[in-house]
């Protein structure tokens, strides 16, 4: 027992040959919101205020696809959306369709604890948004020179992608393999999941979709049982392929495995994302009521950390072996 | 918590032959529709007459497309656009209004063989919003599409689109004004509640859903599963969502795993209070409980309708791959009916 925190910058087809100057300032910031979580749980924080808090830090970094640094929809606009869930009462919020809100986490926040709903999208959303008096400033400021790059390489393939499969202004742009003509995505979202020492669960999900992605269209982050989940056993944040995840329910498939079968923690993640959805889909992380942590994933790669109570911690894009 | 007017109907055939043998008569197709959970304890006798027409209208419909051999997620939809086009239940045209007086309309629909889905929200001109859910499936390469987006991708597809004036009832518009009175009157939702309280819960007082008098709460969404004689499942479910909604308000009926759920073993729609059912991931929760713990469907539907919903009022109905059929609601009615392919037939609402 005891508590534990883990994070995801996205799970996908991560090139191991990810040159420096892409990959540090990507594990210095999963360092850098790692401790922020560890900190705050330190000081006896609440594991939802500690997602929150975790994810509107990713949200403001412009390496991850969240928040500034979302990838674009075929039209060159942003769409944010986010969901955040409380294990002891399974209250939870979600948004879609931002395009001015900063943090769309704390947006979904503020759902689930100032109205009587728990989804609100685009134009209701910005309007709740206003309301709140949460900060929002015009929707360039999402925008990066990176994302904007991406969208014209979708393009010019002409398929929906995943945003780290390639890399741009790179010599010899790396081919997208794991790219499905059809426009599936396996890569984008930051998430976050925590317990306290007493057992409180939370998790949060954010993300700016998937490059190219049709205006309008949602994904699993902001789907309660997606995405994003927790209860009284677990909490899961999700990243990759947005129908993946969707039709398999991951996240609440995690808990499910736990709650009917008995499977620990690491037992449920692990059958979830290498029995139970396709190879290259998907990744998680999750923590136990307990105070364990599992991050699995089927990709080449996700930009992970965590750490528990007693002291071990990790930053991670692969595996260890 | 007091289950109230639960009810449960199965194909009572099947039941009278207690646990069925492996390798015996396996499948043999059979369908569900229902039009909402929560209903009036005064609904005058001519609308209950008017609602078991229609759902039994609706059950033919889906029986003559089943013996032609019609797959399940073409049932499903046919039977779904039926209740969207009658203004009686709440979808597509009829749908509850919106806090501006506006119809915003959601829908998803799933194929339980490959797990495909789609799903829309937001939708203010498409005429059969279950319709544009099964294009999002087919015809994008997304999942789940709403707003303006889903609007414009409705005209990409050429479907029947009209104005938004077309889905809003004179008894909606009549409805909305007593939901307006009832929220002043009896609480505020801006007014922050000081713990966490359950979302919906309001002041104690007679039958309520959602935090409106079940009188002017108006049931919440129609839907559809089905099993062919192929053991294939699907399931749809459409909506106009809560009366008195926010704008911009999504509930459980377009949300996979939430309102609609179907996969290998079953097809699952539900009704209700929204966010219950999304806190509860209820249609997933039936495939769940039928996948690792090995119940049958109608166990599987009395566990999560008696354990999955805590102070949440919902009801679903729910067919599997094995032929079987069940609904389950632990609410004051649900709008239901059922048929399975050796003969049995029910239409109910208490």
């Amino acid at each position: 027992m005891g508590w534990a925190i883990a994070l995801h910058g996205g799970a996908g087809d991560i090139p191991v040959s990810l040159p420096p100057e892409h990959r540090q300032p990507r594990e210095e910031a999963l360092r850098h919101c790692l401790q922020i979580g560890v900190d705050a749980l330190q000081g006896k924080m609440h594991p939802l205020d500690v997602v929150e808090l975790v994810v509107r830090e990713l949200e403001n970094i412009p390496h991850f696809n969240a928040g500034r640094g979302s990838v674009l929809t075929n039209k060159g606009t942003i769409e944010m959306e986010a969901s955040i869930m409380d294990g002891r009462t399974k209250k939870c919020g979600a948004v879609s369709g931002l395009k001015t809100v900063v943090n769309a986490i704390s947006l979904a926040r503020l759902v689930m604890e100032k109205t009587p709903h728990i989804y609100l999208a685009f134009d209701g959303a910005e309007e709740f948004a206003k309301e709140q008096g949460v900060e929002t400033v015009d929707p360039s400021h999402f925008i990066t020179a990176e994302n904007v790059e991406r969208l014209h390489h979708a393009k010019e393939a002409n398929i929906v992608q995943i945003d780290y499969s390639t890399q741009p202004l790179q010599n010899g742009t790396k081919k997208e393999t794991s790219v499905v003509a059809n426009g599936d995505s396996q890569l984008g979202t930051v998430g976050c999941v925590a317990v306290d020492s007493n057992g409180n669960l939370a998790s949060a999900t954010s993300t700016g979709g998937l490059v190219n992605k049709m205006v309008g269209r949602i994904g699993d982050s902001p789907i309660i049982g997606g995405g994003t989940y927790a209860n009284e056993l677990c909490a899961v944040s999700a990243t990759g392929k947005g129908e993946a995840i969707l039709r398999a329910t991951v996240a609440r498939d995690v808990a499910a495995l736990m709650e009917f079968k008995g499977f620990s923690l690491m037992e449920a993640a692990n059958c979830v994302v290498h029995e139970r959805t396709p190879k290259g889909t998907v990744g998680l992380v999750a923590v136990s009521a307990a105070g364990e942590v599992a991050t699995p994933y089927n990709t080449t790669g996700m930009f992970r950390a965590c750490a528990t109570e007693d002291g071990y911690s990790e930053v991670a894009i692969w595996s260890a072996s | 918590m007091e289950l109230l007017g639960f009810g449960s109907l199965r194909n009572p055939e099947k039941e009278s032959q207690g646990s069925r043998a492996e390798g015996e008569k396996m499948g043999g197709w059979a369908i569900a529709v229902h039009g909402g959970a929560g209903v009036d304890p005064n609904l005058p006798l001519e609308r209950q007459e008017e609602a078991k027409q229609l759902l039994t209208r609706c059950l033919n419909l889906g029986i003559s497309a089943l013996r032609s051999n019609l797959p399940a997620i073409d049932v499903v939809e046919l039977v779904v656009r039926e209740l969207e086009t009658d203004p009686l239940f709440n979808s597509g045209r009829g749908s509850a209004l919106t806090e501006k007086g506006t119809v915003e309309m959601e829908a998803s629909i799933m194929d339980g063989p490959k797990r495909r889905c789609g799903a829309v929200s937001g939708l203010t001109t498409v005429k059969n919003p279950v319709s544009l859910a099964r294009l999002v499936m087919e015809k994008s390469p997304h999942s789940y599409i709403g707003f303006s987006g889903a609007e414009e991708f409705a005209r990409q597809q050429g479907v029947e689109v009209v104005d938004n004036d077309y889905f809003i009832t004179p008894d909606n518009v009549g409805m909305l004004k007593l939901a307006k009175e009832a929220n002043t009157i009896l609480f505020d939702y801006r007014i922050p509640s000081s713990g966490y309280e359950t979302c919906g819960s309001g002041v104690e007082s007679p039958l309520q859903m959602n935090g409106l008098p079940i009188s002017v709460y108006a049931p919440e969404t129609v839907g559809c599963v089905v099993v062919d004689r192929e053991g294939r499942c699907a399931a749809a479910t459409s909506t106009g969502g809560l009366m008195n909604k926010m704008t911009g308000r999504i509930g459980d009926s377009p949300l996979i795993g939430a309102g609609t759920y179907a996969c290998e073993v079953c097809g699952v729609s539900c009704t209700g209070e929204g966010e219950a059912i999304i806190r509860g991931t209820l249609a997933r929760e039936v495939a769940a409980v039928m996948e690792y713990k090995g119940l049958k469907l109608h166990q599987a539907v009395d566990f999560v309708i008696k354990h999955r919903l805590d102070e949440g009022k919902a009801g679903l109905i729910a067919v599997s791959n094995t032929g079987e059929v069940a609904c389950g609601f632990n609410c004051n009615g649900m709008f239901r009916g059922c048929a399975t392919e050796d003969g049995f037939m029910e239409v109910g609402v208490w």
